[in-house]
């Protein structure tokens, strides 16, 4: 009994658990590669996890102290309470809340262990190796705690999702920076009134992400949670460093590289630097006089049940949803459009921008999620040249990302965003509730030209009514 | 471990990363980052791996705090993934009609679908 008790303790076989899970990570993380293999690969990667925590678990003196066993029981198994439920309840509409709370979370816990690591070893055996790590796994965490916080509070609507910018937003941001920074030094260089500049630290830092993300419009929220994403797998990492933990060193990274990708992948759908849109204020400064000043021309508006006719005469349809379609629940109404066009012989296809939803990739899981099948979802570069094959093009609660002004009028705000060049094909019908402007504020000229009509109301409805007509015909 | 040991860990982890992820189409990317945010998740370790050094109520609050918000980071992300992949991998049958209720044991998954 007692010799396999320490060999699970030493050192040596924990670490080896650590190198399963890490191993176990990457691989889980290649399964997503296609739908096919991404159920088995993120259960692989849950399966490293487990064997990370227990792992964990099973080091020596980690149950020390009278009231370390309950604390640990009891702290995993109100995150389990937590999580599991918000889990399973959560809508596909709020899944950007749900990641940004979740990666709020991961931020906090990264700080909170940064600040209790750097309390109880500071003044002793504390070398530069680990206090580098966990002064930045503390600036970080704070950053990212607070920044998913105004994120999600943005996107569950309870913050108003327009820019809110302070006049010299840019120096106090600095300012903070600024701070952030000194402290660090001061702390690093070994003054001993620890107490007062971690805090310092972690309060400038919670300022910081509030102070970043608030200026931020609902249209930047891809970019923004992937780099939050980012931010709190590098903090992650680096508690690993600190700690000489491999697993968390490698997880931190993996999610620290998936992160940057993804938010250089958003900010160039949306023809952006990413400084830039930390620096803040999209859609809420662009006025547009000049828009308005244009005469455009008159706006055509159509019926459903010409919309239907057009339909079930064409070869080839494609669907361009936005996320207005989703926020009208028009998914389910979308997929029975699909079907019946597919028995009329119709080859009905999905052009998803990058940008389409409010996280990368958010309007597939919409529609995977109405059971669309995921091969007729087209990215943006598969698409645009189907787009002059097409004979009826049905933009759904989309609006910026199929504006021809990002190609055509070099003074547009989005001019240079990539988009689904609709225009191209031979008519376009546009499903809107009114003619407001889209979610940067600018105006659409796509909505007035010759080919295009508008069907306005509620897209559900509209759809279903489409749907219904076409069944008819 | 040294530090550069553990530094040349970190920038191979980075590389790996790169490829595996800059791998994954667009498709998959909204269960790639709430995947990769269940990994992240993995600070849980730390809350585990200092309770026991903690001294005082505050630590231990502390700890608690952050123990609680890894678990709920790790198995909450886990969840969502795989709720979310599911979706993906579903085979897209006939369909039964909007108003029939799910009948594959998927109940959790669906948001109620108005009629």
């Amino acid at each position: 009994m007692y010799v396999p008790a320490i060999f699970l303790q030493s050192t040596n076989f924990i670490d080896y658990c650590y190198i399963v899970a890490f191993s176990l990570f990457i691989y889980g993380m290649s399964g997503l590669t296609g739908p096919r293999t991404a159920v088995r690969g993120n259960l692989i990667a849950a399966t490293g996890m487990a064997i990370a925590v227990v792992a964990t678990l099973l080091t020596k003196h980690i149950w020390d102290g009278s009231a370390t066993p309950w604390l640990i029981v009891a702290g995993m198994a109100i995150g389990t309470a937590i999580g599991i439920p918000a889990a399973r309840q959560v809508h596909m509409t709020a899944m950007p809340q749900m990641v940004a709370l979740f990666n709020g979370v991961g931020g906090g816990a990264v700080a909170l262990i940064a600040w209790v690591e750097y309390r109880h070893r500071f003044g002793g055996n504390y070398t530069l190796k680990s206090e580098i790590p966990t002064l930045f796994a503390a600036t970080i965490g704070s950053i990212s705690f607070w920044g998913s916080g105004i994120a999600f509070g943005k996107l569950q609507a309870v913050l108003p999702s327009r820019p809110l910018k302070l006049p010299g937003q840019a120096v106090v941001n600095g300012g903070l920076f600024l701070v952030t920074l000194a402290s660090a030094i001061v702390l690093a260089a070994g003054v001993h009134s620890q107490a007062l500049f971690i805090l310092g630290i972690l309060f400038a830092a919670a300022l910081l992400g509030n102070m970043v993300v608030l200026p931020i419009g609902g249209a930047d929220m891809p970019v923004v949670i992937s780099l939050l994403n980012a931010f709190t797998g590098l903090s992650a990492a680096a508690t690993g460093i600190a700690l000489n933990n491999t697993a968390m060193i490698v997880a931190g990274m993996i999610v620290g590289a998936s992160g940057t990708i993804l938010t250089n992948l958003m900010a160039k759908a949306m023809n952006r630097s990413v400084p830039a849109i930390v620096a803040g204020g999209f859609g809420g400064e662009v006025a547009a006089p000049t828009a308005g000043d244009i005469d455009r021309g008159p706006v055509r508006s159509t019926t459903p049940d010409d919309v239907a006719i057009q339909l079930s005469y064409a070869r080839q349809v494609v669907i361009a949803p936005g996320y207005g379609m989703a926020v009208a629940q028009a998914q389910y109404a979308v997929r029975d459009l699909e079907k019946a066009l597919e028995g009329k012989g119709v080859r009905v296809l999905f052009a998803i921008h990058p940008v389409a939803g409010r996280m990368p990739g958010h309007m597939n899981v919409l529609l995977a999620e109405s059971q669309v099948p995921y091969d007729l979802l087209k990215e943006m570069d598969e698409v645009n040249p189907e787009f002059a094959r097409t004979d009826v093009t049905l933009v759904i609660g989309a609006n910026d990302v199929t504006n021809p002004a990002a190609k055509n009028e070099p003074g547009s705000p989005i001019y240079g965003m990539p988009i689904l060049e609709v225009n191209q094909s031979k008519s376009v019908i546009v499903l809107k509730r009114s003619m407001a402007s889209g979610f940067a504020g600018i105006e659409n000229p796509l909505f007035y030209e010759p080919e295009t009509s508008m069907l306005f109301g509620d897209a559900k409805q509209s759809v279903s009514e489409i749907t219904a007509a076409i069944e008819s015909l | 471990m040294s530090l550069v040991t553990e530094i040349a860990i970190l920038v191979l982890a980075g590389f790996v990363g790169f490829a595996v992820i800059s791998k994954i189409p667009n498709t998959l990317h909204t269960p790639l980052m709430s995947g990769t945010n269940a990994i992240h998740g993995i600070v849980l370790l730390g809350g585990l791996l200092l309770m026991h050094e903690a001294h005082g109520w505050f630590e231990h609050l502390l700890l608690t705090i952050a123990i609680i918000f890894g678990t709920i980071n790790v198995i909450g992300g886990f969840f969502v993934t795989d709720r979310m992949l599911e979706m993906f991998k579903r085979k897209p049958e006939p369909e039964p009609t909007a108003d029939a209720p799910a009948v594959d044991g998927e109940a959790d998954g669906r948001p109620e679908i108005e009629k």
